[in-house]
């Protein structure tokens, strides 16, 4: 039999979809490790890239923090971590070693957004006598939103697709079907775990595309795209 | 656990060089072929891209997916096919380079600017001396740069390939993980990755240095 129609055999038992080791619940799996990390790495990084760029400070640090991200090998840091006591082996060693490779896109965007506000905008904000709180709030903040927004998209998409390696060091997720079809010589698992987790990161990635334009104004949309691709390439996945 | 486990050891550098430095060259030859194949590939697709204008949009969408597939789910589709080889390794590793390369391409191409092109075809230039003569020379510093980062990003992917027994450094990272954690092991290989990325960015930096003189001073990207 063909690893083609393997795979196709296997997508399309049943059986392979439910029960506490089925596609779907490693999906969640899947996802539950991608949603942690993205959440530990937001709390840290926008809050930080947001003030920096208020305060109009640090900016060296905000955009070679993706240059350095890039030089280490996530692999590493996971297996690192997992073979350290205090974190061990499974999922958390995967939610921490994401978070801090999604960090550098979530950073670099927030400082760029905060400090793509024209100067003009924030004179007359100032001159209508509003705080800096208030000038945070009401117009750094709404205008640097597409930014924000595509340094999202990039952390997301890289986060999903790294969760992967996860199912390396004993955790769970879609990457499971790939390492254990590999040691099993179970190809047919294997590929059928590959597909998944190519669809996962495909959808991921059109989906946040269509969520991103949401949020972008008609006349920035171009703009937007052209200052996301200067600043921030995604650390490999 | 009472066995002594560090972190950090010089002894087990000394102790391991020869394993050190066949990861170090299992490393370099998957990169360097990764990285070559993603440049041979993405000049004619990108030559395509420009002379075909609706090529443009499905070449970069098909190069975007391959970008977006985790490397980890690309090798192993590919495995099956190309097993028992370094090559599936090698070559999701350049299907990964190849949207970097791609669209630092075409960005440099693009920017040449439009009056350059003009009295170069005045002056009788044809469209392949227009290319090697003008076009590439002023689209060589995005190039090389779309370059450096598609190898430092590949130096540090080249890690995955050790679940497939082609990672360089990565293998000895995965090795030292199933050896009982073996602390020294996994941290020097992982700073041996990372060293090994920011050299081939300063060589690659001085390359674009050497092979584009007239930018010299100015600030590089």
């Amino acid at each position: 039999m063909s690893v083609v129609d393997g795979t196709w055999e296997w997508l399309t038992d049943p059986a392979h979809w439910t029960g506490p080791q089925g596609v779907l619940v490693r999906t969640l799996e899947h996802l539950r490790i991608s949603a942690l990390a993205l959440a530990l790495a937001c709390a840290l990084a926008l809050p930080i890239g947001v003030l920096l760029g208020h305060w109009g400070r640090g900016g060296a640090l905000a955009i070679n923090v993706g240059n350095v991200g890039r030089a280490v090998p996530t692999f590493g840091v996971l297996v690192i971590l997992a073979s350290w006591a205090p974190v061990g082996v499974g999922d958390l060693a995967a939610v921490l070693a994401l978070a801090v490779f999604a960090v550098p896109p979530l950073l670099t965007n927030a400082y760029v957004g905060m400090r793509a506000v024209e100067p003009d905008v924030r004179e007359a904000a100032r001159g209508m006598g509003m705080t800096g709180a208030q000038l945070l709030r009401r117009v750094e903040l709404p205008l640097a939103l597409p930014l924000l927004a595509a340094g999202f998209r990039t952390a997301t998409v890289q986060v999903v697709a790294t969760a992967t390696l996860a199912a390396l060091v004993a955790g769970g997720g879609l990457g499971r079907f790939i390492v254990d079809g590999y040691g099993q010589q179970d190809y047919s698992m294997m590929v059928a775990g590959a597909l998944l987790v190519a669809l996962l990161s495909v959808a991921t990635e059109l989906g946040l595309g269509v969520a991103e334009r949401r949020v972008t104004p008609r006349a920035r949309r171009g703009v937007t795209r052209a200052e996301v691709r200067a600043v921030q390439p995604a650390t490999g996945s | 656990m009472s066995v002594p486990n560090p972190w950090f050891s010089w002894q087990y550098v000394v102790g391991h060089r020869q394993e050190l430095l066949a990861a170090g060259r299992e490393h370099v030859t998957l990169t360097v072929v990764a990285v070559v194949a993603a440049v041979v590939v993405a000049v004619p697709l990108a030559l395509l891209a420009r002379r075909v204008r609706v090529a443009r949009a499905p070449i970069l969408l098909a190069a975007g997916v391959l970008y977006t597939i985790p490397s980890l789910a690309l090798m192993s589709a590919l495995w099956p096919a190309l097993g028992l080889s370094p090559r599936p390794v090698e070559v999701a590793l350049a299907a990964y380079a190849l949207l970097i390369v791609l669209r630092n391409i075409l960005t440099g191409l693009d920017e040449v600017p439009a009056e350059v092109v003009e009295s170069a075809r005045g002056m009788g230039f044809g469209a392949l001396r227009l290319l090697l003569r003008v076009e590439l020379p002023l689209a060589l510093p995005a190039i090389l740069a779309g370059v450096r980062i598609a190898t430092v990003s590949t130096i540090g992917l080249v890690t995955v390939g050790a679940v497939f027994g082609y990672g360089g450094f990565g293998s000895l990272i995965y090795e030292g993980f199933q050896n009982n954690f073996f602390h020294a092991q996994i941290m020097t290989a992982t700073l041996a990755c990372v060293a090994l990325a920011v050299l081939a960015d300063l060589l690659l930096l001085a390359l674009q240095r050497v092979l584009t003189p007239w930018r010299r001073g100015r600030a590089t990207a």
